[in-house]
């Protein structure tokens, strides 16, 4: 009965963390079948959280980023080359080489790029650069070395903030816009908002919200300097794009696959849906470019850019592509993440996003070490630790146990007198940045509901 | 030798630090930054580092996908 | 069928050699409430989650036992203390030992822990019986803790005598008077507290390459600790430096002198000695429970509601052995993966000196299995020293074959 579900042929599409970790629990669960790899990027898979802080601090060289094997995979590595397409019912994926991979089942693990400047000609002055991959990161980290006299980062997400924050400790002069009211805002809300602002701002970042870059200026093609929509303009040698993410999902326009800008809608078994919002059974999806439903958040569909999504998602989608239907698992793992910048360690669990109210649980502000728990209609969601990890998983437990917000009083290091206040979290669209988690509570896009005979 | 810790599983205990200083840093009081790709010189440290981690969030190995080659299409099993 | 209380047996000294199959017996019950007021949790994922639950005191002045209000004119150490509080201590404490101001500190101790064993090794090199506690256990952390301090080690059997009766002071054997013991364990603290206080005082005129002289001249921007701070710290360092990393040794060769093919696998692969000293840490912890926990607020635990002030004992050694956790868990597996021990509790209290006891342990066991011939236990089970927290063998006495010619 399982002989068929650990044979065949399974091609992974997307070479990085998630396809890398779904490959060996394929190995794991005992999966003897053919396994090919396909990654647009000519590198073997590596870990991307250290581009932004440990290789833009120089201390380590972008190339000694890769990922540590938990086992040997057996897998056939088809690297800097692209998927251009899927043949749903020939059941191939397309090369852009014009190879064709056939499949018994597949995995989607394309992730997301970069959202480029939207003004192709300004995105090709020398001195514009992104942060997502290997050969960014690498690039960027030479430019800083380089010391120049000003560094532009536009959007105060947590990739722009890390930037910042390897900037000053390199002590390079910093302007750091953000369309929106605060750094961090899109992913913490208001009140962490307000402190990344003021830690931004004492480690001598000329932090600018509210405002856009409405242009980025050159000369004889080199970035010269920026202009700003409150009529302010700034010289700077490098400007480093962080508007968030695009998810790599065009290769799969025409696949029949509910897939768009916001992801792969898939189910918690990680089965892609098709654009009717049938399950499929050979497709599976994991990783920063699903979005799934998950039952401690009203079941809406989450799409999360998260490390350790990638590694979990990734675990269950393999577990399921060579399981029958009884043996399969949910991915219902508590979304978390985290982010040193500025000299701080921030953790997340849960998703603040989806939350009403906010309180300071334990420590303070003031002191820099805190821990914000968030609400939604009274039960807790999310809880964002700074310098204060050891006390996370706590917090992890009540959102399990869908526990009363505001916690209760009765806690060692909590406010004498805390206060509930909004959460503030903005529309994502106000934001430079995109939300490094979104929740969507309705199918991806429009176009796909848009009927179309079947091949 | 390649290594990767999970920072979510990560509380900032720093038994690695301590015990391997060169590889592991606090950067302020709790956030961790390392060194993915230590020298061999390293390893014995390294490992003793991985086996202490109180939350076993230190992964050790070889690097993944270092038999793949690189290069356009390259086609390498 | 007795009708002493769980907790009564546990202390009780006939259980000490193995108070496991009571720890069995506790994780069947649950949250077990006694007779005196007090709770055990003894499953591990509930300690897990009282351990990071900031509604969980330390200070026992949270209690609303009488023993609450011991009259101490020193304050409390960190370990008794919640944050913010304990964490201010903590880290102006760690700044002189670890990460991030001092990361090497440890690191750099390494080849002279080495050093210490190996002159250890020497003396028994010609002796057939040994007691691995007098000969070895003891003496290798004192020296290394001593070094790393600045105490004088001509002092320290003074400062033994005291470290025995503020441990001695810290649980409750049926029989005593703990008002008595109470009160010599106060007198003790503040007699080593004093002493400490002078050393760090002279060290302030006269400073060397030692803790003590980095405490009392570190400034950091939260300053110093002061002078009853000082006395309370040193006298906690001091202690815990050295006396759970005795049993942690002892307990270590004892566990390899019981398991013979574990002891030769260890021989052939010294590259597992790490990860068989976190197993033995999970096996054998030397701190065998936190007694000192206390809700400060009523709080549901597995069904049981422990109410606010009631005295909680976290039984780390059953946790443990929690089969819900650990698959065999009464398996001593030298190479288990995903060890997530108590062996130095968990959480914003874990253990201060873990990453030193660690490299004390590893270097230890190394160094014995490399210089002691057919090393085989005297007697099983070995005579235990009182305490039912910190617990460990009072003497090992180890037999070897006497090598002809010098060792390699």
């Amino acid at each position: 009965m399982s002989g068929e579900f650990k044979s065949g042929r399974i091609v992974i599409v997307g070479a990085s963390l998630a396809g890398l970790r779904a490959a060996e629990t394929l190995r794991d669960e005992g999966f003897t079948g053919e396994l090919t790899l396909v990654g647009d990027e000519p590198h073997p898979p590596y870990d991307r959280p250290p581009l932004s802080k440990q290789v833009l601090l120089g201390r380590v060289p972008a190339a000694d980023v890769g990922l540590p094997a938990r086992r040997q995979v057996d897998a056939r590595w088809k690297l800097g080359v692209r998927a251009s397409g899927l043949d749903p019912a020939a059941k191939e994926v397309l090369l852009a080489n014009g190879e064709r991979l056939p499949f018994d089942r597949l995995l989607i693990t394309t992730g997301t790029r970069a959202r480029p400047w939207p003004h192709p000609e300004e995105a090709r002055l020398d001195g514009v650069l992104t942060v997502r991959t290997v050969d960014d990161a690498s690039r960027l980290a030479e430019r800083l070395d380089a010391g120049p006299r000003r560094v532009l980062v536009i959007g105060a997400g947590f990739t722009g903030s890390e930037i910042a924050s390897a900037c000053r400790e390199r002590g390079l002069a910093v302007t750091v816009a953000e369309r929106g009211p605060a750094p961090l805002v899109g992913a913490l809300g208001g009140t962490l908002g307000s402190f990344a602002a003021r830690l931004q701002r004492a480690h001598g970042v000329d932090l600018r919200c509210g405002v856009t870059v409405t242009s980025l200026l050159g000369s004889n093609g080199r970035l010269t300097g920026a202009e700003l929509s409150d009529g302010s303009r700034i010289d700077v040698e490098v400007a480093v794009v962080a508007l968030g993410a695009v998810r790599n999902t065009e290769w799969l326009d025409g696949s029949g696959l509910a897939a768009g800008p916001r992801g792969v809608a898939c189910d918690a078994g990680c089965r892609a849906f098709n654009m009717y919002g049938i399950v499929t059974d050979d497709v599976f999806v994991a990783g920063d470019v699903a979005r799934f439903p998950h039952p401690l958040f009203d079941y809406q569909m989450l799409a999360l850019e998260h490390w350790g999504n990638a590694v979990e998602q990734a675990e269950v989608a393999a577990h399921n592509m060579v399981n029958p239907g009884p043996l399969r698992r949910p991915h219902l793992a508590v979304p978390a993440f985290w982010s040193s910048q500025f000299g701080l360690n921030i953790k997340s669990v849960g998703v603040p996003t989806f939350s009403d109210q906010v309180t300071i649980a334990q420590g303070s502000v003031e002191e820099g070490r805190l821990v914000v728990a968030y609400g939604y209609r009274g039960r807790i969601t999310a809880a964002v630790s700074v310098n204060r990890a050891k006390w996370l998983e706590h917090y992890q437990r009540l959102i399990e146990t869908a526990a009363p917000f505001p916690p209760e009083p009765g806690a060692a290091d909590r406010p004498t007198a805390p206060r509930v206040m909004a959460s503030d979290v903005p529309d994502p669209k106000v934001l430079s940045h995109g939300p490094t988690v979104a929740l969507t509570g309705h199918l991806p896009d429009r176009r796909l509901a848009v009927l179309r005979p079947m091949a | 030798m390649q290594i990767v810790v999970d920072l979510n599983r990560c509380e900032g205990y720093a038994q690695c630090v301590f015990l391997a200083p060169k590889v592991f840093e606090l950067h302020g009081e709790e956030a961790l930054l390392y060194a993915p790709a230590p020298p061999a010189e390293q390893a014995e440290r390294v490992r003793r580092a991985a086996a202490a981690c109180p939350v076993q969030a230190i992964l050790v190995g070889e690097q993944a996908g270092a038999d793949a080659g690189t290069g356009a299409g390259a086609d390498v099993r | 069928m007795s009708t002493e209380t769980l907790l009564e047996r546990i202390n009780a000294y006939e259980n000490r050699a193995d108070p496991y199959p009571l720890y069995a017996e506790l994780r069947e019950h649950g949250v077990a409430q006694q007779n005196d007021g007090s709770y055990l949790v003894g499953t591990y994922h509930e300690i897990a989650a009282l351990l990071h639950d900031p509604r969980i005191s330390s200070d026992v002045r949270h209690r609303s036992t009488p023993d609450a209000a011991r009259p101490d004119a020193l304050p409390p150490s960190f370990i008794a203390l919640d944050d913010p509080e304990h964490d201010r201590l903590r880290r102006l404490a760690m700044r002189p030992f670890g990460p991030p101001h001092s990361p090497g500190r440890v690191d750099a101790l390494h080849e002279d822990i080495v050093e210490i064993a190996r002159e250890l090794t020497d003396g028994l090199r010609d002796r057939d019986r040994i007691d691995l506690v007098d000969d070895f256990a003891y003496p290798l952390p004192v020296t290394v803790i001593c070094r790393l301090l600045g105490v004088p080690h001509e002092d320290m059997p003074e400062l033994r005598g005291w470290t025995n009766t503020i441990i001695a002071s810290l649980d409750h054997s049926p029989g005593e008077d703990p008002q008595e013991k109470q009160r010599a364990g106060t007198a003790a603290r503040m007699a080593m507290g004093a002493y400490l206080g002078d050393l760090a005082e002279r060290r302030r005129a006269n400073p060397a390459d030692d803790m003590i002289s980095a405490l009392v001249h570190d400034d950091g921007p939260e300053g110093r600790l002061d002078k009853p701070e000082l006395m309370t710290t040193l006298t906690l360092l001091t202690i815990a430096g050295h006396e759970t990393t005795v049993n942690l040794i002892t307990n270590g060769m004892l566990t390899l002198l019981r398991h013979p093919e574990v002891l030769e696998r260890l021989r052939r692969e010294p590259e597992l000695m790490p990860s068989a000293v976190e197993e033995l840490l999970r096996y054998e912890p030397p701190v065998q429970m936190l007694p000192q926990r206390t809700p400060l607020t009523d709080i549901e635990v597995g069904g049981v509601i422990i109410p606010q002030g009631a005295p909680l004992f976290l039984m780390l050694a059953s946790g443990n052995r929690d089969p819900l956790r650990f698959e065999d868990p009464d398996h001593f597996d030298p190479a288990r993966r995903d060890n997530r021990h108590f062996g130095f509790g968990s959480g914003v209290h874990s253990c201060f000196g873990a990453p030193l006891a660690r490299v004390e342990t590893q270097v230890a066991l190394a160094e014995l299995l490399r210089r002691l011939d057919g090393p085989r236990l005297v007697e099983d089970p070995p005579p235990y020293r009182h305490s039912p927290i910190l617990r460990g063998p009072r003497h090992l006495p180890i037999a070897t074959d006497v090598r002809a010619g010098a060792d390699a």
